[in-house]
């Protein structure tokens, strides 16, 4: 017997459906959750709070339900993606809940609107909706290749989504709500799902022609004049959503979504080399005329300076709270992150983390976002059909580019912009979408994770074996 | 509330946090011995490599079966790698594309020298007749003898050839 070759074929054995694992981690998230609201309230008045068990009772509520629906509609799904999502959802209930008993924020909210009213149970209800909404996406979407056929409706919606907001008066200089009464919703957390649907549903088709067809130059693929076009329709699409709603995040997202699935589909470096470079050309090229962004860049480059501070000393305190918090942090409630004011708990609650637990802890909250990425990834390499792989790819990509920007912003690394912290910050439209996208990735993974495919109906399904003489 | 108290509830915090994180990734762990990895010989010598590919063959039958009604008659029902290093490489054709080459995500990854990494793909067309189609690679897919120049329909036994590797459709 000689084995010559290296060929290897590898698969997923029957695995286990891990729902037990699951459930255990679940529980370990929420004991988590309510360990930390107990921290607080002995921190802060020296005895345990009175809505913790509510508080509790609600976590473990919403946790279960999560848990039966995917146990019962997606037995086979990641074991890790939910329990990740629940704990980062729990922690930002606490962090919300601890910013409301801030003296501070309350005599702010009292002095600008007259009467102060707790986010916490708000994000509560959020949540509720949100893991609503995941539990809807799990019984309705029976299988992700379903999206596909959506793949120009949903183009059309997300474009739909990103332009509204423009015809809705800025709020903090950023044209990115639409509100209606006092009702809000920020629009591009819904357009980020809706755009990796098209472009993964795009690029199935159209990998081949970008993949195929190029020179090879000092190293790298060329792509043809032609196929570039593409990647400059979305970047003005960018561009014109960076100068129209002066929103770098978004625009951020909606550019780096398309680089990171072009080289997922294509497999070409050069796809990253030209989109990091378009990107940069066109944020200079914004920040050079547009105000708004001009403002953010200054914040950005001398967030002490006079010109800063006489605007808003919002990034300079979140670098405060982020130096105060040293390496373990002054402890849950004992911080004074709270001097950020404006949006403490919204685009900021990175600081109070930063401060009240320290370097330790926000590595440990950002190795919980990395891990989140990492299943979703792990997904899009054990999903059989392309379209799932560049789905999971998308969503995972897009959950990673807005983690990166809001972090980023928060300590200074990039300009600030007018995003949200995933699960962890206040706020509806982005709990309520990122639930959504948490249930897409479990269905892609169920899907993927499935032992031996039954002889489904529809044959899209690649099925390779060997069989000997 | 004693600074003690607070001070080993914020570094118990952490220690819990940690574990977390900890325990989530001990869980990812299994993901790396969860899957099966399959060494295939390149000669039929190797053919006496037994516990891998039983467990292969373990798991075809719902694979192989067969769907009467769908095809026509005289259709070929599987694709045969009949000399190279993947000899004895059987897929079942289902009415899917099969695409050929070094890349990773081919359906039957090549390996062979004189292929490209997107070489050719094979698909049926709108009558269930098969095209074997060259996606521009560098040494060309022959069908027989000819260098394909246009998506082409492979008879039943037909060779085709890409490098070393000779790939029939049989019934």
């Amino acid at each position: 017997m000689s084995v010559v070759t290296n060929t290897t074929t590898i698969g997923a054995i029957n695995a286990p459906s891990r729902r037990n694992t699951e459930l255990m981690m679940m529980v370990f998230a929420i004991a988590i959750s309510v360990f930390a609201y107990a921290n607080v309230g002995l921190a802060l008045d020296g005895k345990l709070p009175s809505g913790m068990f509510g508080y509790g009772a609600g976590l473990i509520l919403l946790g279960g339900v999560a848990h039966l629906v995917v146990r019962k509609f997606a037995p086979y799904a990641d074991p890790l993606l939910l329990p990740l999502a629940t704990l980062l959802n729990g922690l930002g209930l606490v962090l919300i809940w601890r910013l409301d008993q801030s003296e501070r924020l309350i005599r702010r909210a009292e002095f600008l609107y007259g009467s102060y009213s707790p986010d916490a149970p708000k994000q509560l209800l959020y949540s509720a909706i949100g893991v609503a909404f995941f539990a809807a996406v799990l019984m309705v979407l029976k299988d992700h290749r379903i999206l596909q056929r959506y793949t120009y409706i949903s183009m059309a919606a997300a474009l739909v989504l990103l332009i509204i907001p423009m015809f809705f008066p800025p709020v903090n200089g950023a044209k990115i709500w639409i509100s209606v009464g006092s009702f809000t919703i920020q629009p591009g957390e819904f357009a980020k799902i809706l755009i990796a649907i098209f472009f993964s549903g795009y690029l199935m088709v159209k990998r081949d022609a970008l993949a195929l067809a190029s020179r090879r130059f000092m190293g790298l693929y060329l792509p043809r004049g032609r196929d570039l076009g593409p990647i400059i329709t979305i970047w003005a699409l960018s561009i014109l959503i960076l100068v129209f709603e002066t929103d770098l995040g978004t625009s951020l997202l909606f550019f780096g979504l398309f680089v990171i699935m072009l080289y997922v589909a294509t497999e070409r470096t050069s796809w990253i080399v030209f989109g990091l470079l378009m990107s940069a050309a066109g944020a200079v090229g914004v920040a050079s005329f547009e105000p708004h962004v001009q403002e953010r860049v200054n914040a950005w480059l001398d967030p002490f300076g006079k010109a800063t501070m006489a605007q808003s000393d919002q990034i300079a305190q979140s670098l405060m709270s982020f130096g105060s918090g040293g390496t373990i942090g002054t402890g849950l409630g004992q911080g004074h992150s709270d001097l950020i004011m404006f949006a403490a708990n919204a685009d900021f609650i990175l600081s109070t983390v930063g401060e009240e637990l320290g370097l330790a802890g926000m590595m440990a909250v950002l190795l919980i976002y990395g891990l989140i990425v990492e299943r979703g990834i792990r997904t899009a390499l054990a999903a059989r059909d392309p379209f799932g792989k560049l789905l999971a790819a998308g969503l995972s990509g897009a959950f990673a580019i807005q983690v990166f920007v809001v972090a980023g912003g928060v300590m200074g690394l990039i300009p600030l912009s007018g995003m949200t912290m995933p699960f962890l910050a206040y706020g509806g439209s982005s709990v309520l979408a990122n639930w959504a996208l948490i249930g897409i990735l479990i269905r892609i993974s169920d899907t993927a994770r499935r032992p031996a495919p039954a002889p489904a109906p529809s044959t899209d399904a690649e099925m390779t074996q060997v069989v000997r003489p | 509330m004693s600074e003690l108290t607070l001070t080993v509830m914020r570094l118990g915090f952490l220690a819990v946090l940690w574990l977390f994180v900890i325990v989530a990734v001990q869980v990812i762990r299994s993901d790396l011995f969860g899957t099966r990895v399959t060494q295939r010989g390149s000669r039929r010598t190797a053919s006496d490599a037994r516990p891998p590919q039983a467990r292969q063959n373990n798991a075809a039958p719902p694979q192989q079966r067969q769907q009467p009604g769908r095809q026509r008659r005289g259709a070929p029902t599987k694709l045969v790698v009949s000399e190279g290093t993947l000899t004895g490489t059987t897929v079942a054709l289902q009415g899917q594309t099969i695409t050929l080459g070094r890349a990773h995500d081919s359906t039957i990854v090549l390996d062979d020298d004189y292929a490209s990494s997107r070489h050719a793909r094979i698909y049926p067309d709108r009558d269930g007749q098969w095209i074997v189609e060259d996606l521009g690679s560098t040494n060309g897919t022959y069908l027989d003898r000819t260098r394909l120049t246009t998506p082409t329909p492979v008879p039943l036994g037909a060779p085709i050839r890409i490098g070393k590797t000779v790939i029939e459709l049989r019934k």
